[in-house]
């Protein structure tokens, strides 16, 4: 055993250790070396991280952490993992503590998205945590001369049957959860549960409402300077001339420092940086090019681009045959994250170690890319990750971390504390890619669907780092870093062609995807990748489909669909909305209807929707929405329910408002005025969310889920209320007056 | 030097007389509640309450704050002791990520200090110029709506809690 390890890890969480052990490489080069015998692997992140105290801690004095390699970004999900500790383990909740991202003490689990947390890291926390009791009952049957299934454990101990009672810091050797981890342990029966499936109150709720230091924005160390960026006006602009003596005389400026178009200044107070950056701007001379595709004419600019194309999925059966055929097409915009917080990093380099405090969804990937972009060794760099403002994706967060760690090279020893500006996170975020996608099916003489055609073009959808080129400031630098060239995520969950194939039985049907790799804006993840304008395209067409075979939206959908667990979250959602074939929505209303299961491999989720059209205005609002979500396991229920009641609203806010505008050189939407989302006075009437539990199976991920179906429950509820079809994103109040009027 | 009350305590600020109140609570204060969202007064994340209004700290300048009374959401209670709006928002779970909710509770307050029993229409209007992108709304409106019944019932005060 490898007790040294454990040792060198125990001095670093006391904060006196420099050695850095990457546990999940341990782990890797162990598997690399392995047993020529391919053992089953166990299950989640343990695959990568096989090492169970890479996951579970437990202290002489009975403590117990957990480690997570996932980033906690506001779903809650810091708290789901303890409760899953704590029902494995049979630990009281509230005396465990749980470690997120840091590249010093956490596991590799890459990045913190595509609905994975739950089922790499949950899963891996859950069947370490099992295999940790389990050995702890073993070390006291042996210590009791007893057999362990005689034993029981509670609240942190092993107790005998005549209740003796050792604790699990009295059990614990150093190096007893050194151990690999077994392909199976044990679970608790669901029927046991305590802590799981608990709406249990999250842990960082408290300090949030109380003006708790909750994010990296509220971070002050001892000495910290505030550095601003000045970013280009526009995509490849050149600096030219920039006098900044004016600037470096201004009150509080320490520094102004200037690395090809890479432009910042550094003050003593925030105020005062911000002051300075204004002035650093106004002196800044760039030399921009007009290079950027006609707003107007996205899908044209989109499908006239060269493009990769495959066919990924066909199927067919001569014997089935369509009489009646429509196709349509429908269009996303670029959309924006808008995050609420600009971006945030704080950064220090002492004694050749760049340390970096960040917001990312990825501090291995981070770490890789920023010690790229210094030509420092990746062991020298290390990032923490620290709560920020909501992401959805790649937002500025490893951008404004790069930043930090450029800005904090040129000033040893100081922290450096680094904030954007509204108008850069809105004009230099990576968007949500725009899309466009082409359906043609027809119906057979029973009303059935008998050829299904999809055409998705579409841009990759991660352009996240790993290479420093991903980062806008290495990208600025007298000696820049290339854009990697983009590569589309392979299916099975895929990026353009997320949720492009449909999970209904269609006897025929042909799937292509048009991979995009010119990129005409900065573009990367956003929640739910291609998965939102793919089944916001798929579940139109399908009512467009029940209309023209003239059966009930939700029939028609369950005629085409054998998949158990989909059917019961359309019955779930449909029983509970009140939905009948038939039905008469209220005046001015609609009632739309969507279902998508995310990645056809994640949670599946239905959503009826009523929206309101004021047939002068073209304004819509949903009144209300009702969802139903399988999500596998359920570790907190309300947790789920605020993150499926958080993407209908996130969603409807895409769906009906949204779209990044530029002209020929510049991004024009730079703040809330000029890319408007939803405010209170659009807010519905009324959300529920059914939840339908399934104990004992995998977890499966749920924050992005709800993106797609929402959309097109309330595209499908503005069809029915006004016999319009839009299909183009997002159903302004102008496009919907314009349809009603035409 | 500007004499600023906040929280119920007199501060000697020394920074310039155009700087927002926001950089000064976050910055010389160390208070954290008061977010950094826009700086252009267009999202609501970072307002407080002076002298019992709801007003937007980023663009409201330290030089017009003489002599006011400022209360941040450290002012109205702690983790051990909330205020009936801070129980509120813990107890209905009112928040994703969080960054905007101080904000919003600010002015839910102001709201509540003046009008103990808003309608719902009321309290959807007054958070009108604030920003969720979580999409927390639902939760926010009965988080709102729960602080109301709470300032009624409650031995609380609403203006209690302003020393730490």
């Amino acid at each position: 055993m490898n007790a040294p390890i454990i040792l060198d890890r125990r001095q670093m969480l006391a904060g006196s250790g420099a050695l850095i052990v990457s546990f999940s490489l341990t782990g890797a080069l162990a598997q690399d070396q392995g047993a020529p015998a391919p053992a089953p692997s166990p299950p989640g992140s343990l695959k990568t991280s096989p090492f169970l105290d890479s996951w579970i801690r437990i202290d002489a004095d009975g403590s117990v952490t957990v480690f997570t390699g996932k980033a906690e970004l506001g779903q809650g999900f810091k708290t789901a993992f303890q409760q899953i500790a704590a029902e494995e383990l049979d630990v009281p909740f509230a005396s465990l503590k749980v470690v997120t991202a840091d590249t010093k003490l956490t596991a590799n689990e890459g990045y913190t998205s595509g609905s994975h947390s739950m089922q790499d890291s949950g899963t891996a926390i859950q069947y370490a945590a099992a295999q940790a009791r389990e050995i702890l009952v073993a070390e006291a049957a042996k210590r009791l001369d007893l057999l362990a299934e005689n034993l029981r454990t509670e609240n942190g101990a092993v107790i005998a049957p005549d209740g003796r009672r050792l604790g699990y810091g009295d059990l614990v050797a150093s190096d007893m959860l050194h151990v690999q981890a077994q392909a199976k342990s044990k679970l608790k029966d669901p029927a046991t549960f305590k802590v799981m499936d608990q709406s249990v109150p999250r842990v960082d709720i408290p300090g949030k409402v109380t003006g708790g230091q909750a994010y990296i924005q509220d971070m002050r160390l001892p000495g910290m300077v505030h550095a601003r960026v000045v970013r280009p006006p526009s995509y490849g602009a050149q600096l030219g001339e920039c006098d900044s003596a004016v600037v470096e005389k201004m009150p509080g400026v320490v520094k102004v420092i200037r690395d090809g178009n890479f432009l910042a200044v550094v003050a003593e107070q925030e105020f005062q940086s911000i002051k300075a950056m204004k002035a650093l701007s106004a002196a800044a001379k760039w030399q921009e090019s007009a290079r950027l595709p006609k707003q107007d004419d996205l899908a044209n600019v989109l499908t006239s681009l060269l493009s990769q194309d495959s066919t990924i999925f066909e199927h067919s059966d001569a014997s089935v045959t369509g009489t009646r055929t429509i196709e349509a097409t429908y269009t996303r915009p670029y959309q924006s994250h808008g995050s609420i917080g600009p971006s945030c990093a704080v950064a220090q380099f002492s004694d050749g170690t760049m340390t970096v405090w960040t917001h990312t969804q990825g501090v291995y990937p981070d770490r890789q890319g920023i010690a790229e972009m210094l030509h420092m060794p990746p062991a020298n760099v290390r990032c923490i990750h620290v709560e920020g403002s909501g992401c959805y994706g790649h937002n500025g967060a490893d951008d404004a971390a790069a930043d930090a760690a450029l800005i904090a090279r040129a000033m040893p020893g100081q922290p450096v504390r680094l904030q954007w500006m509204r108008e850069q996170e809105h004009a230099w975020e990576p968007y949500g890619p725009a899309m466009v996608t082409k359906l043609k099916a027809s119906l057979d003489d029973g009303g059935k669907i008998a050829d299904w055609n999809f055409e998705v073009w579409s841009n990759t959808h991660s352009m996240r780092p790993g290479g420093a080129g991903s980062m806008l400031a290495a990208q600025h630098m007298a000696q820049p870093f290339a854009v990697p060239a983009p590569k589309p995520i392979p299916l099975p969950e895929g990026g353009g062609d997320r949720n492009a194939i449909p999970i209904y039985n269609f006897p025929n049907a042909h799937i292509v995807h048009h991979f995009i790799p010119a990129m005409p804006l900065r573009i990367s993840a956003m929640r739910a990748l291609g998965a939102y304008h793919n089944v916001f395209s798929i579940e139109s067409f399908m009512d467009e489909l029940a209309g023209l075979a003239g059966v009930d939206p939700v029939e028609f959908r369950l005629k085409h669909l054998d998949d158990p667990r989909g059917r019961d979250v359309i019955e779930k959602a449909a029983e509970g909305f009140g939905w009948q074939k038939d039905q008469r929505p209220p005046q001015d209303c609609g009632l739309g209807f969507a279902f998508a299961r995310y990645k056809n491999l994640a949670a599946y989720c239905a959503i009826a929707s009523e929206v309101e059209v004021n047939r002068e205005t073209g304004r819509a609002r949903l009144v209300r929405a009702v969802a139903a979500v399988d999500s596998g396991q359920v570790v907190n229920p309300d947790g789920l329910i605020n993150q499926i009641e958080g993407a209908i609203v996130q969603s409807m806010s895409w769906t009906l408002y949204e779209s990044v505008t530029f002209d020929d050189t510049r991004i024009t939407s730079i703040d809330w005025q000029t890319y408007p989302i939803l405010r209170f006075d659009a807010v519905p009437d009324r959300i529920d969310v059914h939840v339908i539990n399934r104990p004992g199976k995998p977890f499966l991920g749920s924050g992005e889920t709800g993106q797609g179906p929402a959309a097109a429950s309330i595209a499908n509820a503005i069809a029915s209320a006004t016999g319009k079809r839009l299909r183009n994103l997002p159903l302004t109040r102008k496009r919907i007056k314009d349809a009603i009027d035409a | 030097m500007t004499t600023l009350k906040v929280n119920g305590r007199d501060h000697q600020i020394d920074a310039e007389p155009d700087t927002p109140l926001l950089y000064v609570l976050r910055d010389d204060l160390e208070l954290n509640a008061a977010k950094f969202g826009c700086g252009l007064g267009q999202c609501g994340a970072c307002t407080v309450i002076v002298d019992g209004k709801a007003v937007l700290s980023c663009v409201t300048p330290l030089v017009l704050l003489e002599g006011k009374q400022v209360t941040t959401l450290e002012g109205l209670g702690t983790v051990s002791a909330p205020a009936p709006i801070q129980r509120a928002f813990m107890e209905e779970q009112a928040a994703q990520c969080g960054y905007c909710i101080a904000g919003m509770m600010m002015r839910a307050q102001a709201l509540l200090q003046r009008n103990s029993k808003p309608t719902d229409e009321q309290i959807r209007a007054e958070l009108a110029p604030h920003l969720c992108r979580c999409g927390t709304h639902m939760r926010i409106l009965r988080a709102v709506h729960r602080a109301a019944r709470l300032m009624d019932t409650a031995e609380l005060s609403p203006t209690q809690g302003s020393e730490r």
